[in-house]
């Protein structure tokens, strides 16, 4: 993503503007590398942060340490178990050792330090991921390591996730442009009644989607990734794929299409009210031509800002989605553990949720930072 | 005041707003009936109290009013018990203390659907000589069918739909088709008319005694149908209503209130303290929300009032902030605040009584779009499991439901009716809070 493409036309469509931007065109690269640092360095920060916060609420119980003493009692019970020389030993003896080998360890991993200490150990330890073994829990590979569940749960989500965002954004942007060009008509006003059922979170209608086509109709699974068992060629495997991502996808799309749709379509009706549209216009200009360069050029950092926070939004409500779906992702493995109450767990899926966050946030600035020219370091607008 | 008038006035030309404003006031009128009929401490022992509050329900039954819709109506659930009804007992005392009680319920059955299942539970009193009593059933036509004999213990249930003797001497019918049509015939059709329960005992004791309830389980019960512990969901929606309402409302107005007052303090004081909450709001965007509550909801408290702190703290510097901070830019640059300050006003007095009040045009329509999302959130939670578990809540109702297989299972009704009050109570605010937006700012309103 870093890479930007040179050839993106910049700039409004006055002429002026447009001789300014092909100078600085050539300057995009540079321009958007240097902003692209700065900002992986601030959401680092962030993101530390977020990690941080999540140890402290979560330590604030003395779970972490309670993890973090498990882990070792367990590595110091295994390298008993496997020496022969000490299993031999009597019990007495033998409980003894492990008792002295348990407060090296703890001593060793710095259990006895003051909590800032610790955290700032616990810190390093979580940004990697590492978070020692699940309670309960284990990969469908059978590894206990939480970062090994967590990744191996990753997949699923972002294909859900990133699939319906992007079908989101193309259907918002195509209804909020025919729409903005229609002010006032039958549509418009249908939708300003229904801009309301934003107000829903998307698992919201997934309970009535499952309801309807599912239950009602039995036309589409009440959830999971895949038919069971799985089907054996790619592309059957693809269509059950399909079928199995129809009733997330459309309860995310009902939850927050009106609003978008709506929102974007007064950003259009703001910018096409400006002195250069008239201008075009009067130039003669095709309604395309004058749809596509001066008025959705302007308005798309503007969208991008507002679809960022829509992102945000859905972000948050995966694990219920995921939940309600049983789609085997991230959000429904928070779940589970919630239910078990695997701590290590909930933690890992705290300390991920905060990166994919940063990592959207990321990913739309670089896109904001191509589209808008007027983005500079530390300049006003580069914050999403 | 006469602006206020004239707002609500305009109001009232928004039917979209009229119709929220209706559901707000039908949402606040069902909360204030809750509180008033189901004081809150009866609310929690009714949904808290298990199979002695309900026993009398039976499992998964769809809400009575189903009735009205239907041709074929579906039975209630009878329940007639000795102690409610002493006419049913007749006792004889013996010289030696001994008695012979005879029960005969009476009930009447028109349905052309079979009850659920049939319970007769007894309690009794005795030292040590259990009363030894038999159960027979006579039907319209006055055929006697005996059922069982037994001695009771001090409180036993006796599910007549599940014993096997029975079953056998009825032809290997199931109990109800046995009981209540004419078996041994093809089609079989269900007798309606005047059946009677009748209970012959003997007591050995003196001061022995016993009584008998018999409960036919029909498919509707209460009104609002029941799940799998038997409770009526009525309690819970109808409480659901006030917790939604309290918890969304105390929500958005602790979120907007301190998001406006940061806001305000950033964009007067500027410099270093605007960019240090500037920061802060956007460390805070990255943070996870959803997760950082679960853990709290896990770790230390599933209490609606912590969750509800949390989720203010976590709000302080939400997103809201930098609506409000354009706002502030462009107040603070009005004249009328150069007034304020060239006759030397405080910062307190200058926040709070000139800036603060310019935007509450801008903060009204936003607090009350707000109040859904957190009634949601609420619900959000408890379909995670981390609901309060002490108070009835539609998130918990849905969540239950869902646990227990009530899409699977068909019994919609457990999913639907919480669901639809939560739309509406989302419908109200939102309906109301865009047509206030759009009245409050009317820039946007020329659009």
């Amino acid at each position: 993503m870093a890479q930007a493409n040179p050839s993106i036309p910049l700039g409004g469509g006055v002429e002026e503007v447009k001789k300014k931007s092909k100078i600085d065109s050539n300057n995009t690269l540079v321009r958007v590398a240097k902003y692209t640092g700065l900002r992986i360095i601030t959401l680092g920060i962030t993101v530390i942060i977020g990690i941080y916060l999540t140890i402290l609420i979560a330590n604030m119980g003395g779970y972490v340490d309670e993890i973090r003493r498990a882990q070792i009692r367990e590595d110091v019970g295994a390298r008993v178990a496997g020496n022969p020389t000490m299993r031999n030993l009597p019990a007495e003896v033998k409980r003894q050792k492990i008792a002295e080998m348990v407060a090296i360890e703890e001593k060793r991993y710095g259990m006895d330090q003051p909590f800032i200490t610790r955290s700032a150990r616990y810190l390093g330890n979580a940004i990697q991921l590492n978070l020692g073994y699940a309670l309960k829990m284990n990969s469908n590979s059978g590894s206990k390591l939480v970062r090994n569940i967590l990744l191996e749960r990753l997949p699923p989500t972002l294909l859900l996730f990133a699939t319906a965002d992007i079908i989101l954004f193309f259907i918002s942007l195509f209804f909020a442009l025919a729409l903005s060009r229609q002010y006032g008509s039958f549509f418009d006003k249908v939708l300003i009644t229904l801009t309301p059922l934003s107000s829903a979170p998307g698992w919201f209608y997934g309970i009535f989607l499952i309801l309807i086509f599912a239950s009602m109709l039995k036309i589409l699974p009440f959830g999971g990734m895949v038919d069971a068992p799985p089907p054996k060629t790619p592309f059957l495997y693809f269509l059950s794929l399909m079928k199995h991502m129809i009733l997330p996808v459309l309860s995310l799309a009902i939850s927050k299409i009106f609003i978008q749709v709506f929102s974007w379509r007064t950003f259009f009706l703001i910018y096409s009210s400006e002195d250069y549209v008239d201008m075009a216009k009067a130039k003669g200009l095709t309604s395309r031509d004058i749809e596509r360069r001066y008025i959705l050029r302007p308005t798309l950092p503007t969208i991008i800002t507002s679809f960022a926070l829509l992102i945000i939004g859905i972000w948050t409500g995966g694990p219920i989605l995921e939940t309600i779906f049983n789609w085997p992702g991230l959000g429904r493995t928070f779940y589970q553990a919630i239910g078990q109450f695997d701590t290590p767990v909930i933690i890992g899926e705290a300390v991920i949720f905060s990166y994919l966050l940063a990592a959207t946030v990321f990913l739309l600035d670089i896109i904001y930072a191509i589209v808008d020219p007027r983005v500079k370091i530390g300049g006003e607008s580069s914050s999403i | 005041m006469k602006s206020l008038k004239k707002n609500f006035q305009e109001l009232l030309k928004y039917p979209s707003a009229v119709v929220g404003l209706i559901l707000v006031l039908v949402l606040v009128a069902i909360s204030i009936y809750a509180m008033v009929t189901i004081p809150y401490n009866e609310a929690i022992i009714l949904w808290r109290g298990g199979e002695d509050q309900w026993y009398r329900n039976p499992k998964y039954a769809l809400p009575k009013w189903v009735n009205y819709f239907r041709k074929d109506k579906l039975p209630e659930s009878i329940a007639l018990s000795t102690i409610d009804h002493p006419e049913y007992k007749t006792v004889e005392t013996n010289e030696d203390g001994s008695a012979i009680i005879t029960i005969e319920i009476p009930f009447e059955y028109n349905y052309e659907i079979l009850p659920v299942d049939l319970m007769i539970r007894f309690t009794s009193n005795f030292q040590e000589k259990a009363p030894f009593i038999s159960v027979s059933w006579i039907r319209p036509d006055g055929e006697k069918i005996r059922i069982k004999n037994l001695s009771i213990s001090p409180k036993q249930d006796y599910r007549v739909s599940q014993d096997k003797d029975l079953q056998k001497k009825l032809g290997g019918n199931k109990i109800e088709v046995g009981l209540f049509t004419d078996y041994k015939n093809d089609p079989k059709t269900i007798e309606k008319g005047k059946y009677t329960l009748k209970i012959e005992g003997a007591t050995f004791e003196k001061d022995s005694d016993f009584d008998a309830e018999f409960i036919a389980y029909g498919k509707v019960a209460g009104l609002g149908g029941t799940d799998h512990l038997r409770r009526d969901l009525i309690v819970a929606l109808l409480w659901g209503a006030p917790i939604a309402l309290a918890f969304g409302l105390l929500a958005a107005v602790g979120t907007t209130l301190t998001q406006m007052i940061i806001a305000a303090l950033g964009t007067w004081f500027g410099g270093w303290v605007d960019i240090l909450i500037q920061r802060i709001t956007e460390i805070n965007l990255v943070l996870p929300f959803l997760p950082i509550l679960i853990m709290i909801g896990t770790f230390y408290s599933r209490s609606i009032w912590v969750i509800l702190t949390a989720v203010i703290i976590l709000n302080i510097f939400g997103t809201g902030i930098k609506t409000f901070r354009a706002v502030f830019m462009q107040t603070k640059e009005t004249p009328y605040i150069e007034a304020a300050r060239a006759y030397g006003a405080s910062n307190t007095r200058i926040i709070f009584s000139y800036m603060v009040p310019r935007i509450l045009p801008m903060l009204i329509p936003q607090f009350i779009i707000l109040i859904p999302s957190y009634v949601f959130l609420e619900a959000s939670l408890a379909v995670l499991g981390l609901g309060d578990p002490t108070l009835p809540t539609w998130g918990k109702v849905i969540d239950e439901a869902r646990a227990n297989g009530a899409l699977f299972q068909g019994w919609y009704y457990w999913v639907i009716e919480p669901s639809i009050l939560l739309m509406l109570t989302g419908l109200a605010f939102a309906m109301l809070g865009f047509s206030l937006d759009r009245i409050f700012n009317p820039r946007l309103r020329e659009m």
